[in-house]
């Protein structure tokens, strides 16, 4: 089951661009929460502190609080530790290309050391089933490389894998937008399937499916969050002017 | 607002607008917890591995450093071998020519002299042809030779120096004595670079077999630099209407002159240090070579010569000394050609634009 | 290009602006372009011909070490160790099996090493300044002669033990196969790509095993080729050997006692003055750039399939 997740105050930086300021807000356990907003205002950076990515960048710096359950993960815990509960999405599909699909889905157990085959084969075909991909590689698993799939089914191994390790939660960093719509709109069904285990955050840059797939969203604008509310009250009745501008297209 | 920016309710596949938190985002009561799955469990109970990380990274540090340590080292022991020579004969030693082991008295000129001359004599040979070759495979060659000629020039830098020796004393050798030798002192007589008597093993043969191993070098760093160049500095000079000639002079070669001039010198350490091929033809005679025919000697072929049979703790350090200058020279050689070719190669990836 | 400074855009030449008027210099500008096109062909004339004078040697030595090694090889060859002056046969199977032995050595520790500096290099230090003197330092040792090389580890580990060794031999060709293969393993790291390594991240694999089981074997068939092109290298060093290995003419298969190589049985062979010894000395070196040719050749094909640029 999901965990929530609490942002207090955080700042981001690269290098001296301060990326990120003073973002607050609630994420709900077993929600989908959106946050969208124009190129480069920072959506990937939020998502990245949240798993401590952010910190894989040698120049990168955050402070404030988020607590995930009880847990202030930059404050009780190692980055490791974190990202073993959080899964983690990217917007380009990132199969490791040496692996087969089945050692891909498998990956965050082998490379931390799970050894239980009979467990292994039966969460791999738990989150192949869960990502929606099953039926079209059960037959080659362990023949085919996880770099010959189609892109959408590249996507679909990467949220497999990013599910074996039953995470908490699931950060997907614009998951479909390198994807055709008809893999986009399978990812959207997987996430609306997903939501009911898992606290999904959602960075996207389009507003359709923000309202289609989350509870909440959070409008970010040049590093600062704008807004945050339900995702009905947001695309019917934003507070903040900006909100408006941004959703009904007459913003630059 | 009165009417919907984007419809939410209307979207099929939203479950129950009313379930999602209204109004101000909601934390959701998370109920008791539920029994953690074995996956969970083996992650949670697994260490960060921050030890291992730790450890792995100072191992690999220590690797990098060795690298250091190796180049450090290497200096230190010379130095530290090569010190009764230093001490007895100072900086004279590389200034004077006497080289008798029997009264142990050494000097290093007749070999720096050796070195020096065969290296010089074999870049002469070599820069010009190994220029031709870059010129011809980044510019005139037709696409389908180009991979194999490549390769060809791979081939050559990957024969030993021994070979390139034994084919050399058994067949450039007895050629130099018998056919090319006479034409040469017929017809070159007049500018006494080849008096006296020709066995053979001499200077020349020396320098020609250096050229032949440097010249893979040289012409594969200068092709590299030349494919460097920007193309639109190429096309800049066509648009004038020069000729192909013109264009690589002036496009080409104008602008990559600095780093062809470190591969050159690349060429020249390498030709410094090299052993085995101009032991075995150069003659081993530690006097300075009145002409191309005479035999000479080089630091490298010195120490492959006489370290093994060098008696005495004098004779040894004035060896140690020589391969201590070698090291030095060939190092500071190859700093200043590394650093041309990085000034050029660097930031110019020419071919990726 | 702004980033490079020796990139300066060509001044305006003279064969284009600064002719005279129309008609006085058509004459001129005939015999002028003429004296191009013709410098032109007699440039592309030098560069084909350099080409060919560079590509004979190869054809030359090749051909005669064919013709001179073949007729040399037979089974004693492989099977027998050195026959004494003067007798006829023989081989240089000590020094076949020498040479494996010294290589086994140089490789069990020179590899690790020069990958272990590749990974940091890649992976830890880049864009360091620590990082850019180890790399500018593995490049400078890259150039240091061989022959110093084996002086230094005589210093160092013969002078110490008062003996030659097939271990001073390995480790004198080890340190040499050192540099190339972390140039090439930091080369080959740098392309596998950034999104890969934080896929590992993200699902927190720790950075060794990251490094380990991802990014490294991403990068491995070239790895691997590097440390072919290493060993093919030092397979044909003679110069480091001649005062670590020392030589044998006998059997040894011990690390701390002199061996035979074949490199250096060549040596010895090809300055001595028998004929029975210079034939053995031709059919060694038949063996010998058959052995490191093979492995080109092989690297080669590996590279041009691909295989070396890793997926991405
Ligand atoms: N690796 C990085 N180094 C330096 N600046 C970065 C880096 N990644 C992102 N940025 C900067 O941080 C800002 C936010 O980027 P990002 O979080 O990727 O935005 P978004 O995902 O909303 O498009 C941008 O201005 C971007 O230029
Ligand atoms: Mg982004």
């Amino acid at each position: 089951m999901g965990v929530g997740i609490d942002v207090e105050n955080l700042n981001a930086w690269y290098g001296s661009t301060h990326t990120l300021q003073d973002i607050s807000l609630n994420i709900p356990a077993n929600h989908a929460t959106a946050l969208i907003g124009p190129s480069g205002c920072g959506k990937s950076t939020f998502v990245r502190c949240l798993n401590r990515m952010h910190e894989t960048n040698p120049i990168a710096r955050a402070t404030g609080i988020v607590k995930m359950g009880d847990v202030d993960i930059y404050q009780d815990a190692n980055p490791v530790e974190i990202r073993r509960r959080v899964g983690m999405v990217f917007q380009r599909p990132n199969p490791f290309p040496t692996m087969s699909i089945y050692d891909n889905v498998a990956s965050g157990l082998k490379l931390n050391g799970f050894r239980n085959r009979a467990i292994l084969d039966e969460t791999v075909e738990r989150s192949l089933r869960a990502a929606a991909l099953w039926d079209e590689v059960k037959d080659d698993l362990k023949k085919k490389s996880g770099a010959s799939l189609s892109g959408g089914q590249q996507q679909r191994m990467c949220i497999a894998r990013a599910l074996a390790v039953d995470p908490e939660v699931l950060l997907m960093d614009e998951p479909a937008s390198a994807l055709d719509p008809v893999s986009t709109s399978k990812i959207e069904d997987l996430i609306f399937e997903l939501k009911r285990q898992y606290t999904i955050v959602i960075v996207t840059h389009n507003m359709q499916q923000a309202a289609r797939v989350a509870e909440n969203t959070g409008f970010f604008l040049n590093g600062k969050m704008v807004e945050f509310d339900s995702t009905h009250k947001i695309f019917t009745n934003p507070k903040d002017k900006r909100t408006e501008d941004y959703i009904t297209g007459r913003f630059g | 607002m009165s009417s919907p920016i984007i419809s939410v309710a209307q979207n099929p596949r939203q479950t129950d607008p009313s379930g999602a938190p209204q109004g101000s985002p909601v934390q959701q009561d998370v109920g008791p917890e539920a029994p953690k799955s074995a996956v969970r469990q083996f992650l949670m109970s697994r260490s960060s591995g921050k030890a291992a990380d730790t450890t792995f990274s100072a191992i690999m540090l220590m690797c990098a450093l060795s690298i250091f340590a190796i180049v450090l080292f290497i200096l230190f022991i010379l130095i530290a071998r090569s010190k009764l020579s230093l001490s007895q004969f100072g900086f004279k030693f590389f200034t004077r020519s006497a080289w008798d082991p029997v009264s142990g008295d050494f000097g290093a000129f007749s070999f720096i002299y050796g070195t020096l001359a065969t290296s010089l004599l074999a870049l002469l040979v070599a820069v010009p042809l190994a220029l031709g070759v870059a010129v011809f495979l980044t510019e005139l060659c037709p696409q389908k030779l180009r991979a194999p000629i490549s390769f060809v020039t791979e081939l050559l830098a990957a024969i030993p120096s021994i070979v390139y020796g034994l084919w050399a004393l058994f067949v450039l050798v007895p050629i130099m004595r018998d056919q090319l030798g006479p034409v040469l002192t017929k017809y070159f007589g007049w500018t006494h670079l080849f008096n006296g008597y020709n066995f053979g093993l001499n200077l020349l043969s020396a320098s020609i077999i250096l050229a032949v191993m440097i010249l893979p070098i040289i012409s594969s760093i200068a092709r590299d630099i030349m494919l460097a160049v920007p193309i639109s500095q190429r096309e800049g000079v066509l648009a004038l209407g020069a000729t192909r000639w013109e264009m690589i002079r002036m496009g080409v070669l104008r602008n990559a002159r600095i780093g062809i001039v470190g591969a050159i010198i690349l060429g020249l350490g390498r030709a410094l240090g090299e052993t085995m091929a101009v032991t075995m033809v150069i003659g081993n005679h530690p006097e300075i070579p009145k002409s191309l025919f005479s035999p000479g000697y080089t630091l490298a072929s010195v120490i492959a010569n006489e370290f093994s049979e060098a008696t005495g703790d004098v004779y040894l350090s004035a060896l140690i000394e020589i391969g201590l200058a070698l090291f030095l020279v060939t190092i500071v050689v190859n700093v200043i050609a590394r650093a041309l070719v990085w000034a050029v190669t660097r930031g110019a990836p020419a071919r990726a634009h | 290009m702004p980033t490079n400074p020796f990139h300066t855009p060509p001044p305006p030449q003279d064969f284009a602006a600064t002719d005279p008027p129309v008609q006085q210099r058509s004459r001129r500008v005939r015999l002028n372009r003429m004296r191009r096109h013709l410098w032109n062909h007699v440039v592309t004339g030098l560069a084909v011909l350099s080409t060919v004078i560079v590509i004979a040697p190869l054809v030359a030595i090749l051909a005669y070490l064919i013709y001179k090694g073949a007729s040399s090889l037979n089974l004693a060859f492989f099977t027998h160790i050195p026959a004494p002056v003067g007798e006829l046969g023989g081989g240089m199977a000590n020094a076949i099996v020498g040479s494996g032995m010294i290589l086994a050595v140089a490789s069990v520790l020179g590899i690790p090493v020069g990958i272990g500096a590749g990974v940091y290099l890649a992976e830890f230090g880049r864009g360091g300044w620590l990082a850019a003197a180890i790399r500018f330092t593995a490049d400078v040792l890259n150039g240091v002669p061989s022959i110093v090389m084996g002086i230094a580890i005589y210093s160092l580990i013969v002078m110490r033990q008062k003996h030659f060794s097939a271990l001073a031999g390995g480790v004198a060709l080890a340190i040499m196969m050192v540099p190339t293969i972390t140039r090439t393993t930091e080369e080959m790291l740098a392309t596998v790509p950034h999104a890969i390594r934080e896929a590992a991240y993200g699902l927190g694999v720790p950075r060794w095993r990251t490094v380990l089981s991802v990014t490294l074997k991403t990068a491995s068939p070239g790895i691997i080729t590097g440390c072919m092109l290493a060993f093919a290298r030092v397979a044909g060093e003679t110069a480091p050997l001649l005062f670590t290995a020392f030589g044998n003419q006998f059997w040894s298969l011990r690390l701390n006692q002199p061996i035979a190589a074949l490199p250096l049985q060549i040596y010895v062979y090809a300055i001595s003055p028998y004929d029975e010894w210079h034939r053995l000395a031709w059919g060694g070196s038949l063996v010998l750039i058959v052995l490191i040719m093979v492995s080109v050749t092989l690297v080669r094909i590996y590279a041009n399939r691909g295989v070396l640029k890793g997926a991405s």
